[in-house]
């Protein structure tokens, strides 16, 4: 797909953040991602040109970190944790269980294109293990039946919303724009923090 | 009995707490109007005094790291903030981010004054979109309110899923737009860092503590925590505990006491390991629920204070199986620049998963141990070195268990008794 003159507008704006160019390539494939839904040879060839970098340099770069997909996911992702403390807790009944619920295996993707299954490292909320994550935002204190609830959620096109995050859990596509340093407007939706975040500035008032 | 402190963590409970206006309320962006009316070098000695050590692991005192910074020698300077929070069990700057991200842009515009720099890099993991959302309206709504935009910039920048990228010298790597990789040392990024000019890299809570000494004086800060480990920080307790969470203490508070608030290891259980700060340090077990959570005191009981990230197993938790988890977490995380920690981790998680399913032999102990001892220090950078740390600790603490899985011819825990919902806990 050709890029429009907006789009292409959006990606030098990204670019004139940086000291030199290069720092770019990063939130470019996350824009690239956002509009196709993964990073196609087409956005490599635009960044190599925007960057006058070779396109062999911005692939390295693309298949290096996971969160780049080189082929389309679901229009909601999920993360299940399954590093060690969230696995123990329940993580990994918790991806057995969704890899045979939707009838996938890791990395897969529905038949439908609604949920693809992932499992993830430690996203940095363990106090609120165990942790599955969609579309990068947080699905806090799950459980098998829960994860099952939410991902039947998504397949209906009406997905529960995140516990810790915006009214509603967008997709995967808007996701990544924000990941390119897009503001959607929702940064003031949600919790400004849960519970266990809570705790210990809630004992403290209590003298302790 | 040690009393909780909140600082970081004073104002989380307000709904709005993320915003300028709640900022502001209470004293938001005096600290940095203060500090701007200051000789750069009197702002590093205040720091310097308050004893202000790095929060991201090594603890290395942060006013010290910016003292480092050549000055006059008309180059540009950075400051980066490493945001990349990754190590496994650390909870404690995305809870900070979410509820406070003005704290840190206000921490950005004192250390960019003071080590002469006009840009900050604030580097983020990818996989927090709403963190990323919240930093990003604070940034524009600071630049709106004039506090950026007048010589000092920051600038987001959103990584993509890799662990690595939270050693710092990978990270500017991958700032600059290319894989990250560690880069070998000397030069010091203080020397060479970000486009190899001069460049300082500190932990979200590091730069976030800084407006409060700012504020309330290096005197206020060092009355808090112990000799030589300064002032509160944050304690994330994860796991097998009735109360999970962040609780905000002075250095040196102990396990027990924190577990106190927490009601405990869930009821009808008892504490088996436990990880002071993170997966890369090594494992404590109920021998050590007195160990002085600071820098010294840990060291001194042979682990690291680390991210004080403390994630707690109990008695129903397999260690062989906990710790062949985290291997296969180094494994997958390792960048693959250097044989040892590449390869060492690989063969790591093949051994270890004979041992958790009971087809190794014990000589397959001392062959973990060996492998260990070759990816000890062997690399540009500490990947490789934590991935030992569990192993090494847990074969000192768990011999026996590591033993009962050959004889068993496999592991012989139930992994649905350390679920949290599988009635366990009735």
């Amino acid at each position: 797909m050709a890029y429009s003159s907006d789009q292409i507008e959006v990606m030098n704006s990204i670019i004139k953040r940086y000291p030199r160019s290069r720092s770019a390539i990063m939130p470019l494939l996350h824009y690239v991602q956002s509009l196709a839904g993964f990073v196609t040879n087409e956005g490599i060839e635009e960044i190599a040109m925007l960057l006058e970098l070779e396109t062999a340099e911005v692939t390295a770069v693309a298949t290096f970190y996971t969160q780049y997909k080189r082929r389309p996911v679901g229009e909601y992702h999920v993360g299940v944790c399954t590093n060690t403390l969230c696995a123990v807790m329940g993580g990994d009944a918790i991806f057995a269980a969704l890899k045979d619920h939707l009838g996938v295996e890791n990395d897969g993707v529905t038949a439908d294109g609604k949920v693809s299954l992932e499992h993830i490292e430690c996203n940095a909320a363990c106090d609120y293990a165990p942790v599955v994550m969609a579309n990068w935002e947080f699905y806090d204190n799950q459980n098998v039946e829960s994860a099952k609830d939410l991902v039947d959620s998504m397949r209906k096109g009406t997905p529960k919303p995140p516990t810790r995050g915006p009214n509603s859990l967008v997709t995967w596509k808007e996701a990544s724009a924000v990941l390119a340093g897009l503001n959607d407007g929702k940064a003031n939706e949600g919790l400004q923090a849960g519970e266990p975040t809570l705790l210990g500035l809630k004992l403290s008032k209590e003298g302790k | 009995m040690t009393k909780l402190a909140p600082v970081l963590s004073a104002h989380w409970d307000e709904k709005d707490s993320f915003t300028i206006e709640a900022y502001t309320r209470h004293g938001g962006y005096k600290a940095s109007a203060k500090a701007l009316a200051m000789d750069p070098d009197a702002v590093i000695q205040l720091v310097k005094d308050s004893g202000l050590r790095g929060r991201g692991g090594a603890g290395f005192p942060t006013g010290m790291k910016w003292g480092f910074i050549p000055q006059g020698d008309n180059k540009d300077h950075y400051l980066v903030v490493n945001a990349d929070e990754s190590e496994p069990g650390t909870c404690k700057d995305t809870p900070l981010l979410m509820a406070n991200p003005h704290v840190l842009i206000e921490g950005c515009i004192i250390a960019c004054h003071a080590i002469r720099a006009k840009h900050a890099f604030i580097y983020i993991r990818g996989e927090v979109t709403h963190v990323v959302r919240r930093l990003n309206q604070a940034i524009e709504d600071a630049y709106k309110a004039g506090h950026l935009g007048k010589g000092i910039d920051v600038v987001l920048h959103v990584g993509a899923g890799a662990y690595i990228c939270g050693e710092e010298t990978a990270l500017l790597d991958s700032l600059e737009g290319f894989r990250g990789q560690p880069r070998l040392r000397p030069p010091f990024p203080a020397i060479a860092g970000l486009y190899a000019r001069p460049t300082v890299v500190n932990n979200v809570e590091s730069i976030s503590s800084v407006p409060a000494i700012v504020a309330n004086g290096a005197e206020w800060y060092q009355a808090m925590g112990t000799e030589k480990s300064k002032g509160t920080t944050l304690y994330s307790l994860s796991g097998h505990v009735n109360n999970p969470g962040q609780f905000e203490a002075p250095l040196g508070i102990t396990l027990r006491e924190i577990l106190d608030f927490a009601g405990g290891v869930r009821t009808g259980h008892k504490l088996k390991f436990w990880t002071p700060g993170g997966s890369s340090t090594p494992l404590f077990t109920d021998q050590h629920l007195d160990v002085p959570l600071d820098y010294e005191g840990v060291s001194a009981a042979g682990s690291m204070l680390g991210t004080k990230a403390l994630q707690i197993f109990d008695e129903t938790t397999c260690v062989v199986r906990a710790v062949l988890r985290w291997t296969e977490f180094y494994k997958h995380e390792s960048c693959g620049k250097c044989t040892p920690c590449r390869e060492g981790t690989w063969w790591l998680v093949q051994i270890l998963r004979d041992l958790e399913n009971g087809v190794g032999t014990e000589a397959d102990l001392a062959k973990l141990l060996d492998l260990c001892d070759n990816i000890m220090g062997r690399s540009f950078c500490a990947l490789g070195d934590g991935a030992t740390s569990p192993i090494t600790s847990s074969i000192k603490y768990f011999r026996d268990e590591y033993i009962a899985h050959l004889t068993n011819g496999g592991c012989p825990f139930d992994p649905v008794k350390s679920t949290l919902f599988s009635g366990a806990n009735a």
